[in-house]
């Protein structure tokens, strides 16, 4: 498991650690079951505060993610391969919002983005 | 579990007050005690401490007072007020024989190992040891009689930058067991940024923030653009406004946020937070 946070990103420290996370939880990199280290561990390895980490399990546990066994760990929910579709799909869907919003702002219709994604991929 | 309370402490001077002071820190964390020279930080860790005596307040440490309970409190905390210079020409070894008698709970081993740790040599005198090296020797003798909160002054300042990231480095292997916690104040923002849970922040002797570090840098937003936009509705929503020729930058809270398109909205850090609340 890897995980890279920049002190320098607009984005919140948590949120960097969620959207890694999260991100291999829906490709299919943490299987099931898999047991996430420690907060404390994860918060010694990385150099961040003990509440940071908390907190970026906290949220991925609330948006069904993970789960906490008392005194075991977290570990990854058990995702049917559908259920994990739908997720990748919000999250792209969510992403996908903002940048076309920018698009827009540039002048692009719906075709030109379609366009232009596709050269992109 | 809450490992230090400090309720309502008062010290006054003739020209500074402690106005009071409140805060608590829980089990397994490090806090930072911030504020500028002179705000009275190292006045409110020696009245926490009771090398001065406050004028009124109660300070709890592990559900007992200290003040009727000194002996044990002291047993459980590790003080450090900068590195240790008292006595320059002993050998570390002499000063160690003579603080570990006022500890029942001496442990030796722990001591040895925390010397080799730290590449101290109990035979070099005080005065061998560099700035960095004054702080590691106190920090061991602070942590062998078994001490569950350190309370560090300006346990960075002095130290080159890597001395100072091996030493935060330290502190969070302290509190990775949950049972260590770590009260520790300074003026060097970036240490906080990297390694504290919890921020207090002290102004002329009063608490104007104690919070979670996270939370605390949330809270601001830092703002800048052209002077026509300061409007006085906006500007008195403004922290520490500084005008320069092309325009002006300030601090604002996040909830204060103007939607207005020609300003600009950036994160701030705990450096910008200090400066711009010290300007005010």
């Amino acid at each position: 498991m890897n995980i890279v946070v920049s002190s320098t990103s607009e984005l919140p420290i948590y949120q960097q650690i969620y959207d890694q996370i999260s991100r291999m939880i829906v490709c299919g990199e943490l299987p099931n079951n898999y047991c996430l280290p420690a907060i404390r561990t994860v918060a010694k390895e990385l150099r961040i505060s003990v509440i940071t980490i908390k907190r970026a399990w906290e949220e991925l546990e609330r948006d069904g993610f993970i789960y906490t066994k008392a005194g075991k760990g977290c570990f990854v929910a058990n995702h049917a391969p559908e259920k994990l579709s739908d997720k990748r799909e919000t999250m792209a869907l969510e992403k996908m919002v903002k940048d076309v919003e920018y698009y827009k702002g540039l002048g692009l219709s719906a075709e030109d983005i379609i366009e232009l994604v596709k050269e992109a991929y | 579990m809450e490992i230090l309370s400090v309720e309502n402490l008062c010290k006054n001077y003739e020209k500074f007050a402690l106005k009071n002071v409140s805060f608590s820190l829980d089990q397994g964390f490090i806090m930072g005690f911030i504020g500028r020279n002179g705000a009275g930080k190292t006045t409110t860790l020696k009245s926490m401490m009771r090398l001065v005596h406050p004028n009124s307040g109660t300070v709890t440490i592990l559900g007992k007072n200290f003040a009727e309970d000194e002996f044990y409190c002291k047993q459980k905390i590790g003080f450090v007020l900068g590195g240790v210079d008292y006595y320059p020409k002993k050998k570390l070894k002499t000063i160690t024989n003579v603080t570990k008698r006022f500890f029942p709970e001496w442990d030796d081993e722990k001591y040895q190992s925390l010397l080799n740790r730290f590449d101290l040599d109990s035979e070099k005198r005080i005065d061998e040891l560099s700035a960095g090296m004054r702080v590691k020797y106190s920090l061991a003798l602070a942590l062998s009689h078994n001490a569950e909160l350190l309370i560090l002054d300006e346990p960075t300042s002095g130290l080159d930058p890597v001395s100072r990231d091996d030493l935060l480095c330290l502190f969070q292997d302290l509190i990775e067991d949950g049972e260590h916690s770590i009260l520790f104040s300074t003026h060097i923002t970036s240490d906080l940024e990297k390694c504290a849970d919890f921020i207090t922040y002290i102004k002329n002797g009063e608490i104007i923030a104690c919070t979670d570090k996270d939370t605390f840098i949330e809270t601001y937003r830092l703002v800048q653009g052209p002077v026509e936009e300061l409007n006085p509705n906006l500007s008195s929503k403004l922290i520490g406004v500084r005008k320069h020729k092309f325009g002006f930058e300030a601090l604002i809270k996040t909830i204060d946020l103007p939607m207005v398109a020609r300003i600009e909205v950036s994160a701030a850090n705990l450096e910008a937070i200090m400066v711009h609340i010290e300007r005010e």
